[in-house]
């Protein structure tokens, strides 16, 4: 197809933004976008976030895939985002494709349509963008012509409900396998784009490429009996990708400043990536190890650099847990007193570890303004802390809500998630008492303290210990916020909850098989996009979707699976040995614990072994304060131990 | 208190292109990256929430165009305003640029209660000429000119005849000069009054709307805003007022003039006409 005489459709679309909600979603002008030129022999991609601008915007792997490709000689990157469904309606009636927000080029001028997926929810989305961009939404129903469909992130490690709409998904980091695929796909553009096949043959020969039409799944009537590759040199096992040195991975080197208001709405460095807590309900943590750290040097010039281009007045460190970063305390210190220009800058440390030190370092950053500070035991009571291998201690909370609310902070926020396995009545009770005594420490400080409680509904995830867990019903979760709400009421406890209804559908998405794929075709087909929306989902959708492909919905979400069930992942390796996590899922049941191995000897989990890769870290000993979730007294720290209480004191 | 202590700046700006889709508090926040990263010594609100002191002018609508946008701003310390205003200019997005800097006396009334009227030039979408003609000289002829809004979130019915002080067709665009005081009229408003005037329903091209000036009356005179609280220049920190405004003088009252404004000129070629 030409579209050579017709690729910006500005002039088509600025008429109809008047109309529709937040128009600045649609115009692009970051500062550091690009407006690549397009030559015929470079491959362009179309990198999407299938969810509103405001929310896909900030996504670093999309910005740095997309610095990375338009660094190349080769080829080109742009980037677009769902549009909201009054621009969709408006798209529609028009005639007029999804575009990109850099030169608002025609989707379907791109060869590759990239998405990244960072939940499940959003799958109706990938649809409707498939659709949107002109292109059949089943792969098999894709000619020549049309684009190469990609996608990757943390929702694809589990690629089968979308095997049915992508051709291609890339399993781990990005960082290397987007200039691999271009040379793959230079040549196929070379050669006139015949034998769309071939070509996706040669993808899938690229190490951590995954092509779902290349391999056959066989069923026993629900169950999974074998998937197998259809070809010779398909590889039966697809491995993930992982970068061994972020330090040679600066990105994003100019970070997107938007003109209209996006959610983290600052500068953004990456401190590390992976972690090696070992929560078993964490599916990040699981997919992304080993633990690698950017060379401190690194992280400061990023710091200073990012601020003086951007003009942000807000820089957050950014990893799994950001305070486990050797020498952060340094780092931070660096930051705060190496601000040049005008006025402060806010220094924000996302996932923070329960522990007196993280709120000392806090104390250090947040010196003005102080409002809120954010914790996660994730389980109200010591044992299921145990079961799930997030090992705070009561008296870690206590001693960080001493901490914060003696520092001046007067609400804290904690995370919860329910319907963990083995929970009880008591451990769901457990986070009304924990928020209560949070309250009740607050109160010796300051008399408007107060605690608001964030609860989630767990979803178990593939790659993870918990994958053979089967998740509460619906009804259950219910019953269980309501416990909390009678736990929590005219408290000075703020309870929140997660939508029981979204979580099962989730649940469905999130372990589903390749069958699902006609169920989210359905679900998108009756108007179900934006599902992470509480105004958009409908669970009925979902549960008519699952009755009228013949599927029990129960089976895919709240039953057990077995050691020897085939998932349908199985044939997907995040470099965890199977065994490993069957062996954590068993302790998990026991109760018993597993240390972090940046500090304790390995216990194969098969990442490092398998990918010959090494943590990196600065430290080889933990950081003091607390237990460290590690349910031992770490208190004495390492040989370098930091002096949280001198911070504490000075305030 | 405002301009006690710190150095109060004022500055004119035009918002055209693909830009005028942002907020008036998105552009804000550009202008609030945009000081820092030209190193401007902004004063900081005191209290528990310090915000840098930049205070808006009256409100540009979502999707509206305009060459006389102004913002105040009060800084630490005097400073070089020329190269600065460039080095700003530069930090802001395509379609913003600063059009002139003055420093204020102190204490010179804000922006959002000092501007008292606006003019803008109004094109209706979809409709011949003749047709546009007629409904602007039947909307003059009339006592009220009465249409539903909302104010709010309530619904009412707004008479919109007193607020518009001058509304003629050239062609092209509407002109009109609208209080902003007690409340200012939404050009949408307008627009709707006149369609339903004609009756003539919003097809499927977009009304614009451009701003072309606001003014501060002031003892019965239009002043413009650069003009109205400028420091004297013995006091000016903020250098001379920059050439781009300097046609608006002699022309502030009566009908404006169709290239009033130079910097019209940059996507427009060399006419104020808004499609």
């Amino acid at each position: 197809m030409n579209h050579e005489l017709e690729t910006d459709l500005w002039p088509k679309i600025e008429p109809l933004l008047s109309r529709v909600e937040k128009p600045a979603r649609y115009i692009g002008m970051e500062q550091g976008a690009l407006s690549p030129r397009h030559r015929e022999s470079d491959v362009s991609w179309l990198l999407i976030y299938p969810d509103t601008y405001e929310i896909g915007l900030p996504n670093q792997g999309l910005q740095i895939l997309y610095e990375i490709l338009n660094e190349r000689d080769d080829a080109t990157a742009e980037r677009a985002y769902a549009p909201w469904v009054d621009l969709e309606a408006e798209l529609r009636a028009k005639g007029i494709p999804l575009f990109s927000v850099d030169t608002h080029r025609r989707a379907d001028a791109f060869d590759v349509l990239a998405f990244n997926l960072s939940a499940e929810l959003v799958f109706t989305n990938l649809l409707n963008c498939i659709d949107l961009a002109g292109s059949p939404v089943r792969s098999s129903d894709r000619h020549d012509h049309d684009p190469i469909v990609v996608a990757g992130g943390h929702s694809t490690f589990n690629p089968e409900p979308l095997a049915d709409f992508v051709d291609a998904f890339v399993m781990g980091e990005g960082e290397e396998v987007v200039g691999e695929m271009t040379e793959v796909l230079r040549e196929w553009k070379a050669n006139k784009k015949h034998n769309r096949e071939g070509v996706l043959r040669e993808l899938a020969s690229i190490p951590g490429v995954y092509v779902p039409s290349l391999y056959e799944v066989a069923y026993d009537g629900p169950h999974i009996v074998e998937v197998k590759p259809l070809y010779p040199g398909v590889p039966e096992r697809i491995e993930k990708r992982t970068v061994s040195d972020l330090g040679d991975w600066p990105y994003p080197k100019n970070q997107l400043v938007p003109v209209m208001e996006v959610v983290h709405d600052r500068l953004n460095v990456e401190v590390f990536r992976g972690c090696t807590r070992g929560c078993r309900f964490c599916q990040a943590g699981m997919i992304t190890r080993p633990v690698r750290e950017r060379p401190a040097e690194q992280v400061r010039t990023m710091v200073r650099d990012g601020l003086r281009r951007t003009g942000y007045d807000e820089v957050a460190l950014t990893s799994l847990s950001t305070a486990d970063f050797s020498g952060i305390e340094g780092i931070v210190r660096g930051v705060i007193q190496d601000q040049t220009g005008t006025g402060g800058v806010a220094v924000s440390l996302p996932s923070l570890r329960v522990d007196a030190f993280t709120v000392g370092v806090a104390a250090q950053i947040q010196s003005v303004r102080r409002t809120g500070l954010t914790f996660a035991p994730e389980a109200g009571s010591w044992r299921l802390r145990k079961v799930i291998n997030k090992l705070i201690t009561e008296a870690d909370l206590y001693d960080s809500a001493e901490a914060a609310f003696s520092n001046g902070w007067r609400r804290i926020k904690l995370y919860f998630l329910t319907g963990l396995p083995t929970e009880l009545d008591e451990d769901t009770l457990g986070i009304a008492e924990l928020a209560h005594n949070v309250v009740a420490i607050g109160k010796k400080h300051n008399k408007s303290a107060s605690c608001t409680v964030s609860v989630g509904g767990f979803v178990p995830k593939a790659h993870t210990p918990f994958q053979w867990f089967g998740q509460n019903s619906i009804e259950e979760m219910y019953r269980k916020v309501n416990l909390l709400r009678d736990a929590t009421r005219n408290s000075k406890v703020q309870l929140k909850w997660h939508d029981p209804e979204a979580s099962f559908a989730e649940g469905i998405a999130s372990r589903g098989d390749r069958r699902i794929g006609r169920v989210i075709e359905r679900v998108w087909r009756a108007g179900g996009t934006f599902q992470e929306w509480s105004e958009h989902m409908d669970i009925n959708r979902w549960t008519d979707a699952m009755a009228a492909e013949g599927l029990d919905a129960n089976w895919y979400v709240t039953r057990h699976r077995n050691e020897n069930e085939i998932l349908p992942w199985d044939h997907i390796s995040a470099g965890l040995h199977r065994d490993f996590l069957y062996q954590e899922w068993r302790a998990a049941l026991n109760e018993n614990g597993l240390p972090d191995c940046r500090w304790t000897p390995c216990y194969d989990c098969g990442v490092c072994t398998g990918h010959s890769l090494e943590h990196v870290v600065a430290s080889s000993v933990a950081p003091a304060g607390g237990s460290q979730g590690t349910g031992q007294d770490l208190s004495t720290g390492g040989s370098v131990p930091v002096d949280f209480k001198g911070v504490v004191g000075a305030r | 208190m405002r301009g006690d202590l710190g150095f109060p700046i004022r500055l004119r700006y035009s918002k055209r292109g693909k830009i005028r889709f942002a907020s008036h508090r998105d552009l804000a926040r550009s202008f609030d990256r945009a000081f820092r990263i030209a190193e401007l010594p902004l004063a900081f609100t005191l209290g528990f929430s310090p915000r840098p002191k930049i205070s808006l002018g009256y409100a540009l609508g979502v999707g509206h165009e305009s060459n006389a946008e102004y913002l105040d701003i009060e800084l630490l310390s005097p400073v070089d305003i020329e190269p600065l205003s460039a080095r700003i200019g530069e930090a802001l997005p395509d379609g913003v640029s600063i059009d002139g800097v003055v420093s204020l006396i102190p204490r010179a009334p804000a922006l959002q209660e000092a501007v008292t009227l606006v003019a803008l030039e109004l094109y209706l979408a979809d409709m011949k000429p003749s047709l546009v003609e007629q409904v602007v000289q039947d909307a003059n002829n009339r006592d009220e000119i009465c249409v539903a809004t909302t104010r709010k979130g309530r619904s009412i019915t707004e008479d919109l005849r007193p607020g518009i002080k001058y509304m003629e067709f050239d062609g092209t665009n509407i002109s009109l000069e609208v209080v902003t005081q007690p409340r200012g009229l939404r050009p949408a408003d307008i627009a709707r009054a006149l369609r339903e005037i004609s009756n003539t329903p919003t097809g499927t091209g977009e009304d614009r709307v451009l701003r072309t000036h606001q003014w501060i009356e002031r003892d019965g005179a239009r002043l413009l805003p650069l003009e109205a609280d400028r420091a004297t220049p013995a006091t000016n920190v903020a250098g001379d007022i920059s050439k781009g405004i300097s046609n608006d003088r002699g022309q502030i009252s009566g009908r404006l003039a169709r290239d009033a404004d130079p910097s019209d000129t940059q996507q427009r070629s060399g006419t104020q006409q808004l499609v």
